[in-house]
Formats: C-alpha cells, sequence, structure tokens
C-alpha cells in the first residue's frame, strides 16, 4: 500500500474513535436507558424536575459566574500593566504568575486550605467564600496567560494613534485596548468558567458540603445508577457544547479580524 | 482539573462496561441479572497466565505434598488474584525495633505478608501459587469494576458488599475441609472469635449464614472520637451531638450514606433506644435490628431532615480528612470507625495530645470486613478454592493477625484459639505498667472465650484513662458489643430511595435561591448576548476603513 500523509492520521483517528467517540456512544445509551436497557426519558425528567438537582446546576453556575468574575477582574489588570510595561524583567514577572500551575493541585489546595483557616478562623463558616478562592486560585494564571498575550500583540501605534487624535488615557484604554483585547478576554472565560463548574475537589478540599455538577455526578456512580449520572454527564455536556460554540464561532472571527488590523 | 479526569474516568469506566457488553454479556450482566457466570473466560484467563510462566513449570510438582491435596497436581503454578482495600495487609520491611516482643516469640515482618503466603503455600503444599495483589478504594468502586467484568478470586469488602453478593448469588461457599478444626492449617476456624463467629452463623441472608461463604478479617464499631479539653464525656454519648448547635462547625461526619444513616436513625429514635423499657425487653436484640435498620418511607424523609440540619451544623463530611482535622485540633467531634480511631489516638499521642473515643448510647453499627470467594474467578477450579482457603487461612495465623492489626491498626476478628499470642499482643499494648497509679480491670472474656467465662484469666489491668481511648476503641467492653447492631444491605429499592435521600441532602435546593444569584445569572445572560451582538456590528464597522487603507 501507497504511504500517504493522509496515513499519518491513522492514530489519531484510532485513539479518537476509541477513548472520544465510543464512550460518548456509551454515556448516551446509558443516559436514554433505565436499569433494564429499555429506552427511557425518566432520566431526563427526571433531572429537570427534582428541584435539588436543578439546585445544582444552579449553584455550580453561580460558583462557576463568580469565579469568573473576580478571576477577570484580578486577571485583567495585571495583563494590561504587564503587557503595557517596560518592565526588563517581564517573562520573570509572568513566571512567577503561570509557576502556581507547575505545582500540583491538591498540594496547592491543601497550602491554601491552612492559610484560609489561620484567615478565618473556622473554614466550615464560609462555605460559598471558600468554593470561590479555592476556583480563583486553581484557574487564576488561565485568565491572566491568554489576555497577556493578546494585549501583547496589540499595535502600540493604535493606542499612539487614539491619544494624537485627542482621546485620553481612559477613553483610549476603554474604545482601543479594551475591545480589542476581548478574544483574549472570551479564551480566558472559556478556560475559566467551564472547568469551574465541575470540579468539585476543590469543594471537597475546602469543606463545601455541597454538590455541584462533578460530585453529583459522582454521587449517582456511588449509587450504582449510572444511568443518572450518564444523563447528568450528558446535560453538562450539551452546556458545556453551547458555551463553547458561542465562544469558537465569534472567536475564529475575532483572530482573522485581528490578523487584518496588525 | 482533578475533578474533571475523575468523570473522564468514569465515563471511560462506562465505555469499557459497554465494549464488554458487547463482547461477552455473560460478565457484564452477571451480577445485574444474576446469571450463572462465566466459567470459560476465566480458564482462558489461567492458560494464558501459565503459558506465561513455563520456565517455573519445572521446579513445581517437586516439592512435598501436604495434607490436604487438591484434586489437580499438575504442579503449574496457581494464579490467585486478590484484591483489598489500600493498605490493608502487611507490606513487611519492617525495622529491628519494631519487633514485637511477646511471652510466646518474637514478631517481626521482614517480607510482605504476600509472598509469605507464597512461600508457605509451596513448602506446605507444595504447590506454587502465583498472588495477583491489587487494592480498591471503596465498597463501591469494588462493585463497580466487578460489574464491569474485572475478575478476582478473593477479595475483602465489608459486611453489607458480602450481603449483597452474597443476595446476587456471585459467591462461592467455603468448603467443608475449610471447617475442620483438627486440621492443623486452618488457623480461622481454629483461631476466630467466639462472638464474631456466632454472628456469622446466626446473620442470615435468603436462608443461608454468612459464614458458609465469608470469613472474617478485621472488625470494629462506629463511634465518636472527641477532644476532652473541649467536649464532655456527656455530650457525645449520644449521636445527636452531630446536630448540636453548641458545637456548630466543630463535628465531622462520614461522607457515605450507609454511616450517615445509621447515625441519624440512632440520633432520632433517640429517646425509644435509651430507655430502660425497651433495653431490658427480653427480644432487646432483635427489636434494635429492626429499628436500626428501619427504612420505611417516613423514616427515610425524618432522616432527610435531620441530615440537612447536620449539614448546616458540620464542619465537613469527610472520607478520610477527618483523622487530620481531629489531631490538628480544627474540629472537635470527629464520626469514626473504631480502628481509624486507634489510629487517630495514636498519632495525636504523638503530639502530646490526648483524645478520647466514645461509642454512643443509643447504638453502634458493628462492621467487619471479610474475605470472600467469587464464582466468576473461582470457577469450579479446585486448585484455585484449595489456595483461596489456604490464603485466608494464613492471615488468620496468629503470628499475622498481629503482623497485620499492627500494621493497619485495625481489630482483627481473630481471638487465636488456644494460641495465646493475640491475648498477649492486646496485654503488651494495653496493659499497665506496674508503677501506674491508677487501674482498671478490663474483661475481655466475651472475644477471647465467648459469654460464659468469668475465669479472670482474660482480664486486661489497664490503665484507668484507657477506658475511653485505645483500649476501648481496638476491643470495646461487652456492654458496647450489647447495644450493638448490624446494619444490612440496602437493597435495590431503598438503595434508589435513600440515595435519593442523599442527593437532597447534600445538593442545593433551587427553591431556595437567593434573588442575587437569579439577578447575576440574568444579568450575565443579558449582558453576554448584547455584547455578542454588539460586537459583531463593531467589528464590521473597522473592517472597512482599515481594509481600504491597504
Amino acid at each position: 500500500m501507497q504511504f500517504s500523509r493522509k496515513h499519518l492520521g491513522i492514530p489519531y483517528a484510532a485513539f479518537l474513535i476509541i477513548f472520544v467517540v465510543a464512550p460518548l456512544l456509551v454515556l448516551f445509551y446509558y443516559a436514554f436507558t433505565d436499569g433494564q436497557g429499555l429506552f427511557t426519558a425518566q432520566n431526563f425528567l427526571h433531572f429537570f424536575t427534582n428541584p435539588n438537582t436543578l439546585g445544582t446546576l444552579y449553584y455550580s453556575l453561580i460558583v462557576a459566574l463568580v469565579t469568573t468574575v473576580v478571576c477577570l477582574l484580578l486577571a485583567y489588570p495585571v495583563a494590561y500593566f504587564l503587557a503595557t510595561s517596560n518592565l526588563r524583567m517581564k517573562s520573570v514577572v509572568l513566571m512567577l504568575f503561570i509557576m502556581p500551575m507547575w505545582i500540583n493541585f491538591s498540594l496547592r489546595i491543601t497550602a491554601l486550605k491552612e492559610i484560609l483557616s489561620v484567615l478565618e478562623g473556622n473554614l466550615a463558616m464560609h462555605p460559598f467564600l471558600n468554593a470561590v478562592i479555592g476556583m480563583t486560585y486553581d484557574f487564576l494564571p488561565f485568565m491572566i496567560l491568554p489576555i497577556y498575550t493578546t494585549i501583547m500583540r496589540l499595535d502600540g501605534a493604535l493606542r499612539e494613534a487614539s491619544m494624537d487624535l485627542g482621546a485620553d488615557h481612559v477613553q483610549t484604554f476603554l474604545r482601543v485596548t479594551l475591545p480589542l483585547s476581548v478574544p483574549g478576554i472570551i479564551s480566558g472565560v472559556s478556560m475559566v468558567f467551564l472547568p469551574a463548574m465541575t470540579n468539585y475537589v476543590v469543594l471537597d478540599m475546602l469543606y463545601n458540603s455541597t454538590y455541584i455538577m462533578g460530585s453529583l455526578i459522582g454521587s449517582y456512580f456511588s449509587a450504582y445508577n449510572w444511568n443518572g449520572g450518564s444523563m447528568i454527564s450528558l446535560i453538562l455536556l450539551a452546556l458545556i457544547c453551547i458555551f463553547t460554540l458561542l465562544n469558537s464561532g465569534d472567536e475564529e472571527e475575532k483572530a482573522r479580524e485581528g490578523g487584518a488590523l496588525l | 482539573m482533578q475533578g474533571k479526569k475523575k468523570m473522564t474516568v468514569r465515563i471511560l469506566a462506562g465505555a469499557a462496561a459497554l465494549l464488554l457488553s458487547v463482547s461477552a454479556p455473560a460478565v457484564c450482566l452477571a451480577s445485574a441479572s444474576a446469571a450463572e457466570p462465566a466459567a470459560d473466560l476465566s480458564a482462558a484467563d489461567n492458560t494464558a497466565a501459565t503459558s506465561e510462566r513455563v520456565a517455573e513449570e519445572k521446579d513445581a510438582g517437586t516439592g512435598k505434598a501436604g495434607d490436604q491435596k487438591p484434586a489437580d497436581k499438575s504442579g503449574k503454578p496457581v494464579r490467585l488474584r486478590v484484591s483489598n482495600w489500600e493498605e490493608y495487609i502487611d507490606l513487611g520491611d519492617w525495622d529491628e525495633e519494631e519487633t514485637i516482643e511477646l511471652p510466646s516469640g518474637d514478631i517481626i515482618g521482614e517480607n510482605s505478608m504476600v509472598e509469605d503466603f507464597e512461600n508457605w503455600y509451596y513448602e506446605t503444599y507444595g504447590i506454587p501459587v502465583e498472588v495477583e495483589y491489587s487494592t480498591f478504594g471503596t465498597n463501591e468502586d469494588l462493585y463497580n469494576m466487578l460489574t464491569l467484568g474485572d475478575v478476582y478470586d478473593v477479595v475483602c469488602p465489608s459486611e453489607y458488599l458480602i450481603m449483597k453478593l452474597m443476595a446476587e448469588k456471585e459467591l462461592v461457599p467455603l468448603s467443608d475441609g475449610f471447617f475442620d478444626t483438627s486440621d492443623e492449617y486452618n488457623y480461622y476456624s481454629k483461631g476466630v472469635a467466639p462472638f464474631i463467629k456466632e454472628m456469622f452463623e446466626t446473620s442470615k441472608i435468603d436462608g443461608e449464614p454468612w459464614q458458609k461463604y465469608a470469613a472474617g478479617y478485621m472488625w470494629g464499631v462506629t463511634g465518636l472520637v472527641y477532644n476532652p479539653e473541649t467536649v464532655e464525656e456527656e455530650q457525645v454519648s449520644t449521636w445527636k451531638v452531630l446536630a448540636d448547635p453548641a458545637f456548630k462547625r466543630q463535628v465531622t461526619i462520614k461522607d457515605n450514606v450507609r454511616d450517615s444513616y445509621f447515625a441519624a436513625v440512632g440520633a432520632i429514635k433517640s429517646d425509644l433506644l435509651i430507655s430502660e423499657e425497651f433495653r431490658s425487653a427480653p427480644d432487646y436484640k432483635k427489636r434494635l435490628e429492626e429499628e436500626m435498620n428501619d427504612t420505611s418511607p417516613e423514616m427515610i424523609a425524618q432522616v432527610q431532615d435531620w441530615l440537612k440540619e447536620v449539614k448546616d451544623n458540620v464542619y465537613s463530611f469527610e472520607t478520610d480528612a477527618g483523622k487530620a482535622d481531629m489531631i490538628t485540633g480544627k474540629v472537635a467531634v470527629n464520626y469514626q470507625w473504631s480502628g481509624d480511631a486507634v489510629y487517630t489516638l495514636d498519632q495525636a499521642d504523638e503530639d502530646d495530645f490526648t483524645l478520647c473515643f466514645s461509642v454512643p448510647r443509643e447504638s453502634t453499627d458493628i462492621y467487619f470486613d471479610g474475605w470472600i470467594m467469587l464464582k466468576r474467578g473461582i470457577s469450579q477450579d479446585p486448585r484455585k478454592q484449595h489456595a483461596a482457603e489456604a490464603f485466608i487461612n494464613f492471615v488468620s495465623r496468629p503470628d499475622n493477625v498481629i503482623r497485620n492489626m499492627y500494621y493497619i491498626g485495625y481489630t482483627s476478628v481473630i481471638s487465636g484459639g488456644d494460641d495465646p499470642r493475640i491475648l498477649e499482643y492486646a496485654q503488651y499494648n494495653y496493659e499497665a505498667e506496674d508503677d501506674e497509679e491508677e487501674t482498671v480491670d478490663y474483661d475481655l472474656a466475651y472475644f477471647f472465650a465467648g459469654e460464659e467465662d468469668d475465669s479472670g484469666e482474660y482480664m486486661i489491668t489497664a490503665p484507668a484513662e484507657q477506658m475511653n481511648r485505645q483500649l476501648y476503641a481496638a476491643y470495646p467492653p461487652a456492654d458496647v458489643i450489647g447495644r450493638s447492631s448490624i446494619m444490612t444491605y440496602f437493597n435495590d429499592k431503598q438503595n434508589a430511595e435513600i440515595n435519593r435521600m442523599w442527593v437532597n441532602v447534600r445538593c442545593f435546593d433551587i427553591r431556595n435561591a437567593p434573588a442575587w444569584g437569579w439577578v447575576l445569572l440574568c444579568g450575565v445572560l443579558i449582558v453576554s448576548v448584547c455584547f455578542l451582538v454588539k460586537e459583531k456590528k463593531i467589528q464590521g464597522g473597522l473592517r472597512n476603513p482599515f481594509k481600504r487603507k491597504k
């Protein structure tokens, strides 16, 4: 058989089929069947009629949203000043922000737990706050990095032009820099928001006893209810798909536009 | 990240299940429909394993034969697949100073228990055995692995999973030879503690006693570890302490539905359970077990309400962190299994921090982990079954029991029978020093000799403070055993109902959602929609001028 470049894709295609497509099919199978293997939509209805499972979705969304907002508020100024400054040691400073990512996750959270215990006294008194702090701590670098890269890539001439044309610093920022850094914000938001909805380990380790989507799915599997668990995974998957589609359509265009601008 | 990873693993596990169910439906459905296991599968496994070990075959068969001869003496190594809890067997490699010096001889773990078994089995029966040892994290994980088609010969789950597997007809009965106390190698039958033996004889699933299928390993009761500086003994004498606002965010409860359910029932029925009338009823034990295993819808509803209260009161629902939080003084009360309680108390002692253990008055869940043989693994292979039973006996040999107890910290179901070493080990651990000022006599006759014994031979003279410390947790006194009850497994219907209750407890109820949350959600939604629409316009507006420039 003639070797062509197409064949190089075979290992990945095999990987995709075994580890992505097949599990998805299984997920669909379990989600729409009952314990006996018969078709049912009960799992779906249960999720949307139980105030507690819906409440979990709500709680996850709120935790993820607040985390994202906090991350954005913290990350943007840092990224902005870092990208626009003339600091010599820029890369070192950036590395300091990224470094936590290199340390094992559970180690980081354990350390955070001790710090928070000192600050708050009894950790369990503020479960929601802890969840947001833990998630922010965990995901902040994912917000800083894309925003920093986008602002770095902006042509300084645009800012200068804006100032020359009579805009002050605030106006320049609001009307030039901010709109142009939107692609970075969007990719940062999607890198923080989506994982924050399911990362229940943070909540577990910081003593928040309320389930979020990830832990809810886990509880179904420990109760041998694979069908219910699969359905919730599927609903989560659908939500993530919607978010990603909304973002990516926009982002691709952005990337193209960004290219034209610079 | 980790959370996501876990989810993926679960999804993959699901995938494996489907793939397996396509290729070997019998394997996957066996536990669900209690179908007969697919014996040919493990037979095929055997062939594969043995062909791998052709090299070892040549020195097989030359060994001396033991008293008990398995049917087939072809000399091929027997492959025994054992699955046990993590860190639940001695791994050997002790330091010299760790040697346990007993009047009947020193005990030290040089090699791992599994390695010692392989050597012992070959020396004793002349058949090479190859143990494939693996571990599991929770009973639910083990059950899911079995459902997914993992095959083991011998596993060591907790009592409720044993009951469930018994009901699902997944287990191989122990052979008659196993109970023959005249055989010197039947360490289990010769050494098992009388009250455990009785429990295994009288507790039944579908009319069959546990004893037919299961041999105990470690046992204990549930109770409360507490800090005597901040907590009165009286306060932890009831399960109600878990919902007591006096300890707001200072108590931890187990993050599993069974233990939480038990404590809830104990707290809700507290008045009845501690009433003199109930206690002195002639059928007290039977009624206690009925009450503690109450899964009526009304009871489940009450448990849900109580656990919701607990959720707002506890420091955490913990799986493992409770021990550390107790030792570091973050919490004052920790719902704990007696074996882990001993460990917690020991660790705290090292930091000169005194903790105590209490068993609530209402009742306590007496639990054990036990060895069972799985049909799908053993698959009527007499060589395998022989090796499996020998393994159970080997870990029940008194010196090995002590090694395991030392390593794990739990209490073995083995009292030793005629062998004095287990009692000596208890004395070695807990007997008061000669210069101890206050001592108490602590009677362990119920464990070592059965109830009728009052010879005083099994009396330990312990330091007085041990009354609510390690000794109390390791060998609870007879009155605690008297008020203990066995929590049976939940059948499918109960399991579904109780887990729904659990989800209701642990999840946020959308009806309690605060207004600011809705405002935030809607606000973000509206802003992002507007933004997306507007962004496109701006981009369109910007595009042309720049293009014209070019």
